[in-house]
């Protein structure tokens, strides 16, 4: 018996090792970095307290962040909601419709709203055409324009989990709810919305979580002007040679993240959105 | 008594599928009413027709002489016990009983006397905080009752109220389920197709086959009295001979049956001379004799098969009839049965009833 197990482990050998080599001694190594360089000690990590562009930087991420992760569970939570009340046949044909987004390119998609949003672009010369504004609007190249594409990008992750958690919720009790006297209203805010919160919640973290490390698009439709943390960490280490100052945000991004997991870990069911039985 | 709910040929299709076919019953108010039958037998899709959950196809549905058939089931507001109890698991029992209560917009007050009559009718006061899941299969169907009947509904509908409990508990929430019944003095309607369940809980029994209702009436008079083979199948168990009259006497019949002549009493109208006729026998109307005790009819049997009930012995005999099913009680059985013994078996001339042959499919 032990012996058997003893070789299901050694299946595993392999991929732990190539996750320890090439994931586990990175994020130390980053780590390092972080209190090492450029003089030991917690130089880096004091910057947080003093430094106006890292504590910019924070405040910026988390803003455009909470905002991305509102506006994905408003819009993803509408579609699951329509998903899971449609027949059977329009529900995969609604799926395919939020899926499809994902096999498309990050990068191909900023860039796609970066021609619908700029000055010359679709929106604002249909809005100019028609006589409504005057002077193109700032649709880009700002905070605006990253949760745009942020948001869109979300908003499947965002379905996923809270459509689960809809699916899990027996018809019977809203056929029920109506039978005793209760409106469509009433169904709605009293039995199915808090039935389908820990769905809200975990595709809440989820949403936010994915946000925060959020790179490409920020870059793409941010133009360099709005700073979100992976593209300033990309700008310390690539650009300015400053290491330290680097991997000490990508510590304290990977630090947020962990938190962030354990404390929800409590409230939802981790598996389930991490796709687990 | 009037008849508080009335459905006038009701009847629902799913495309050339008819699920259920042109219902015509009156539910005296007050009464306990059953719709009994097999899977697939309509019986459920009445009762979602009457709750307002399912459109009906054509046809009409009369509360108290008032047309109901258009409103939607939050309008009709009758009391259910849906199968599984459909109660709201992120709601507590109280919370749970007071839904009906809170969605009426009633004060706290008025409320919190309900809530608190009602559990206290189905004996869950100390029970007010918990959650369903904290509860025993038993207790939810209590909390469910109590829901359903908490804001006074005019008709109580059960969707199979028992068939997710064990065998015991199904029979000690039975009596709990009349006593209430009692209690509230409200019209109940129940759905189930379980039989035993179906005669010790209800005043009257509407029996289902194939979405058309084939018998209705008190449980004992559609036991004693099936009008059909289904239902004499359906409600307990059966033997029926197929013969042929050839004798008329006064308030009898000769029945040839393979070979013998049987003689059935008949109180309805009775067939001609050369008819064909079936009988149902019920298994315990047939007795062992002794040497010396007579019956109106008596055949020779030997044992096939038996086993051991605790309360009887139940019985699979050989006789010029074919094989007769005979459950016998075992204080009176005046053997140890034994496979090849031989045996006397009779039975008086009103035990079996004349059935139709509707063929029991």
């Amino acid at each position: 018996m032990m012996r058997r197990e003893a070789g299901w482990y050694a299946l595993l050998l392999p991929a732990f090792l190539l996750l320890s080599v090439f994931y586990v001694t990175p994020i130390l190594q980053v780590l390092a970095i972080s209190f090492l360089e450029p003089s030991p000690g917690f130089s880096n990590y004091e910057r947080i307290g003093t430094n106006l562009s890292v504590q910019r930087v924070i405040i910026t991420t988390l803003r455009i962040c909470s905002i991305t992760t509102v506006l994905a569970l408003l819009l993803g939570y509408a579609l699951s909601y329509t998903i899971t009340l449609a027949s059977e046949r329009a529900r995969r044909w609604w799926l395919l419709c939020v899926l499809v987004p994902l096999w498309i390119s990050v990068l191909v998609r900023a860039f796609a709203w970066v021609t619908l949003l700029r000055r010359q672009g679709l929106i604002n010369q249909t809005l100019q055409g028609a006589g409504v504004i005057s002077e193109p609007l700032e649709l880009v190249w700002n905070e605006f324009g990253i949760i745009v594409g942020m948001v869109h990008y979300m908003v499947p992750y965002a379905v996923l989990p809270m459509l689960a958690s809809m699916r899990e919720i027996e018809p019977r009790l809203l056929a029920a709810a109506r039978g005793m006297g209760a409106s469509r209203g009433q169904v709605f805010a009293r039995v199915f919305l808090p039935l389908s919160m820990p769905g809200v919640v975990a595709a809440g973290v989820l949403v936010f979580i994915f946000s925060l490390g959020f790179y490409i698009t920020p870059a793409i439709l941010g133009g360099g002007k709005t700073l979100m943390v992976a593209e300033w960490i990309s700008l310390q280490i690539l650009d300015l040679i400053r290491w330290g100052l680097g991997t000490m945000m990508a510590t304290l991004l990977v630090v947020t993240i962990l938190v962030t997991l354990a404390v929800f870990s409590r409230v939802v069911n981790m598996r389930r959105l991490f796709g687990g039985a | 008594m009037s008849a508080a709910l009335e459905l006038r040929g009701l009847a629902k299709r799913y495309g050339s599928f008819v699920a259920v076919e042109g219902a015509d019953l009156a539910v005296e108010r007050g009464s306990f009413l059953t719709l009994l039958g097999p899977s697939g037998s309509g019986k459920t899709t009445i009762l979602m027709m009457i709750a307002g959950f399912t459109e009906p196809s054509a046809g009409q549905l009369l509360l108290d002489g008032q047309d109901i058939t258009a409103l939607p089931p939050e309008k009709r507001a009758f009391g259910m016990v849906f199968q599984g109890y459909a109660l709201f698991p992120h709601m507590s029992v109280a919370e749970n009983i007071a839904f009906p209560l809170r969605v009426r917009g009633q004060g706290r007050a008025e409320r919190d006397e309900k809530l608190r009559a009602a559990l206290d009718l189905v004996q869950l006061t100390g029970f007010a905080d918990r959650l369903p899941k904290q509860l025993s299969g038993g207790q939810q169907q209590r909390v469910a009752l109590a829901r359903a009947l908490v804001f006074d509904p005019a008709l109580l509908l059960l969707d199979e109220p028992l068939s997710a409990l064990d065998k015991k508990l199904r029979a000690e929430l039975q009596e709990e389920l009349r006593a209430l019944h009692r209690r509230v003095g409200r019209t109940f309607i129940n759905v189930t197709h379980d039989q035993e369940e179906a005669l010790s809980l209800s005043d009257e029994v509407a029996i289902l086959n194939h979405g058309r209702i084939i018998q209705k009436g008190a449980p004992a008079a559609l036991y004693e009295r099936p009008r059909s083979r289904f239902v004499a199948d359906f409600l307990g168990k059966s033997n029926f001979f197929q013969g042929v009259v050839r004798e008329l006497g006064g308030g009898w019949l000769g029945v040839q049956v393979a070979g013998l002549r049987l003689r059935q009493v008949v109180d309805g109208p009775r067939p001609g001379l050369g008819a064909a006729v079936l009988l149902s026998l019920r298994p315990e109307k047939i007795a062992a004799l002794g040497a010396e005790e007579s019956a109106d009819n008596i055949v020779e049997g030997v044992i096939s098969a038996w086993s051991y009930l605790g309360a009887g012995f139940s019985l699979a005999v050989e006789t010029a009839l074919g094989v007769l099913r005979v459950h016998l009680p075992a204080w009176r059985a005046p053997f140890v049965p034994e496979i090849g013994a031989a045996l006397r078996l009779g039975w008086a001339a009103d035990a079996p009833t004349l059935v139709d042959d509707d063929d029991a499919a």
